[in-house]
């Protein structure tokens, strides 16, 4: 009598080996994936979620006697009600719509100027870039000087320009002008980093579109406004959001150099949630001014992501 | 429509010439294949028609109007490039009618145009379609739409089918040429490929290191190529040639093999022997190889066997069945023999 073997089905066998080295490979990926997850869970999700609960409590800044409470939405409704507040958001608001043209109107021309084929271009672009790279500390004290009052280069510049007719200005100690110096300020030291975006823009353009037009019968300004701005769609789009981004975070100009005054006319988001948070010792309300603050930028964030879809030439 | 002349034309980088002189004539309506390997100078040289690059000397004419400082717009020409080059944030229909908007057309006339070029390339039914959105070959046949909707007095193609792939490369190839049939405007095309040349071409212009080889119809460059770079460059597979001396009426090879002479030859500088490899038969006269690879196509038989220590090629119109290693008797065919000097310059 000869005992017949069940056989396996074929695709049993030929699989159990491939089965084993997914495994392995699943393995190994979740391995390499491990340290980044991990870290962004401590340092990024753990803190950020504890800011979501932290903005429902009426947690103090240093333990006190009295139990934390859960308080709900009672922070959020408080802030609403809060003049300050408001002048903060109305501050940054301010700040966003001047440093927007000014920081990548700079950015974008010195990103022109320096994908022309000139003389000791690298040395420019890295001249360009070089206030990117300062602190921001450092800027702040080099143009907290420039901007004294009323004997500071900038006040002597425009009083010898002017023969004396136009008076010193307060950049720093007048209300109306306070903001505009700060724009002026955080556009020279940052738009090195936008310039940088458009510049990688600029040489992504092929140049046979510039030939193309030139055969077409563009001239100089035509290739410009037909070939380079629509080329630079996803690249404006990007590089305007970002600012917009870096704008409503403004703390530490405002932090070393006017502190949010005069009058509150430089007061901003991120400043008054430090202020409320480490001054005022009010833990709970100064993370839901972060939660409100996190939400605009989602909202930005998302703005931005169908615009760049949109325009995915 | 228009000729095209150039005189002397040079063009150099700094102290580099890339570009030695150049002079041919165009006739009005003519096909021009510019063709040569990477680096020959056949784009540069198309680029200073076009006017993109500045000539360094010598004259451009088109139409008789010498045009060495004429801007590009202002050539009445149209370029097919090599990437199509189209604006990719404008439809199939803004980016055909462009150089009319520039020019300041109205709205019908612009639309009239574009229509009547979308017709000749069946083009209708893309017009609003973003090149993102069409095939290789639809952006490739927008570029051929963009360029007629201008009628120009000159075409000029740089490598346009170098990104199709091999079937539709075929297709394009013979609607490029049927476009100029019937439109008979005179078009200068440069490619790499030979076949592209051969083809398509009334005459062709064969270039190396920024200077012209050889110029002529088609089968005359095949049948009576002016030099050994002609003769391996034109032909595929490329022809045979052997170095060697004639000793008695015969030309021996580098290798030892005794060749027959080419019928009245009277001359006895010759030191390369040519001959392409449809004009090799197997035949009992012939001189003894062997066979290294055998590649049937169907239509015919590529064989690839050592004579001496040299390659040879033949293309055989008969199936064979040779094994690798088998040794075959080749005789070259007496009238379709081609010698070269030791310069590499024709000889007979």
């Amino acid at each position: 009598m000869t005992l017949q073997q069940p056989a396996l089905p074929a695709t049993a066998v030929a699989t159990r080996p491939a089965r084993r080295r997914d495994r392995a490979r699943l393995f190994q990926e979740i391995g390499m994936l491990a340290p980044a997850v991990a870290l962004l869970t401590i340092f990024l999700a753990v803190p950020f979620l504890l800011s979501f609960w932290t903005a429902m409590t009426n947690q103090p800044l240093v333990p006190r006697p009295t139990p934390v409470r859960f308080i709900g939405l009672t922070n959020f409704l408080r802030i609403f009600k809060d003049d300050l507040f408001w002048t903060s958001l109305w501050n940054v608001s301010r700040f966003t719509f001047w440093i927007l043209p000014v920081q990548c109107g700079l950015a974008f021309a010195s990103a022109l100027l320096l994908h022309q084929k000139l003389p000791l271009r690298n040395f420019f672009r890295g001249l360009f870039f070089l206030p990117a790279i300062t602190s921001m500390v450092v800027v702040c004290v080099i143009w907290g000087t420039l901007f004294q009052y009323p004997t500071g280069p900038f006040n002597q510049v425009i009083g010898f320009l002017s023969g004396g007719r136009i008076q010193p200005i307060d950049w720093l100690g007048d209300p109306n002008w306070a903001m505009f110096s700060i724009v002026l300020l955080s556009a020279w030291q940052a738009y090195g980093f936008q310039m940088i975006v458009y510049l990688a823009g600029l040489q992504g353009i092929p140049d046979e579109l510039y030939d193309a037009a030139r055969i077409d019968g563009a001239n100089a300004f035509q290739r410009f406004w037909h070939v380079t701005m629509p080329s630079l769609r996803p690249t404006h789009v990007f590089v305007l959001v970002i600012t917009t981004i870096q704008a409503f975070k403004l703390y530490t100009q405002v932090a070393i150099l006017t502190q949010g005054g005069p009058r509150s006319s430089t007061e901003t988001v991120v400043h008054y949630m430090v202020r409320t948070g480490f001054e005022e010792q009010k833990l709970g309300y100064a993370s839901a001014v972060s939660v409100i603050l996190f939400l605009i930028v989602l909202v930005i964030a998302l703005v931005q992501r169908q615009l760049l879809r949109r325009f995915d030439v | 429509m228009a000729s095209v002349s150039m005189d002397q034309v040079r063009k150099q980088y700094g102290a580099v010439p890339v570009i030695h002189d150049i002079s041919m004539n165009i006739e009005d309506g003519e096909f021009v294949t510019l063709v040569g390997p990477s680096g020959c100078g056949k784009s540069t040289l198309l680029r200073m028609l076009a006017g993109l690059e500045d000539i360094s000397g010598g004259e451009i004419r088109i139409g008789g109007r010498l045009v060495n400082d004429v801007a590009p717009k202002e050539r009445d020409i149209a370029m097919v490039f090599q990437s199509y080059a189209l604006y990719p944030h404008m439809t199939v229909a803004e980016n055909m009618g462009f150089a009319l908007k520039l020019k300041g057309q109205d709205r019908a006339t612009i639309e009239k145009s574009v229509r009547e070029a979308a017709d000749i390339l069946a083009l209708g039914p893309l017009l609003d379609r973003l090149p993102k959105q069409l095939s290789g070959g639809q952006r490739q046949r927008v570029a051929m739409g963009r360029a007629t909707v201008r009628q120009p007095q000159v075409y000029l193609f740089d490598e346009p089918l170098s990104n199709l792939d091999a079937k539709l490369r075929v297709t394009m190839r013979a609607e490029i040429k049927d476009l100029h049939q019937r439109l008979k405007t005179t078009t200068v095309y440069v490619t790499h490929d030979q076949i592209e040349a051969m083809t398509m071409a009334d005459r062709i212009v064969v270039m190396r290191g920024g200077k012209v080889e050889q110029i002529g119809k088609p089968l005359e460059l095949y049948d009576r190529p002016a030099n050994t770079f002609v003769a391996n460059f034109i032909g595929s597979p490329a022809m045979n040639l052997f170095e060697g001396a004639i000793v008695d009426g015969r030309f021996v090879t580098d290798g030892g093999a005794a060749l027959p002479m080419p019928e009245g030859y009277q001359g006895a500088t010759a030191a390369v022997y040519g001959i392409r490899p449809e004009h090799l038969t197997i035949a009992d006269n012939g001189v003894p190889a062997t066979v290294v690879v055998v590649e049937p196509t169907g239509s015919e038989t590529h064989v690839l066997a050592k004579l001496g220590p040299a390659d040879v090629n033949l293309v055989l119109r008969d199936r064979v069945e040779f094994q690798p290693g088998q040794t075959v008797m080749v005789a070259p065919d007496p009238k379709r023999i081609h010698l070269f000097t030791s310069q590499g310059l024709r000889a007979n």
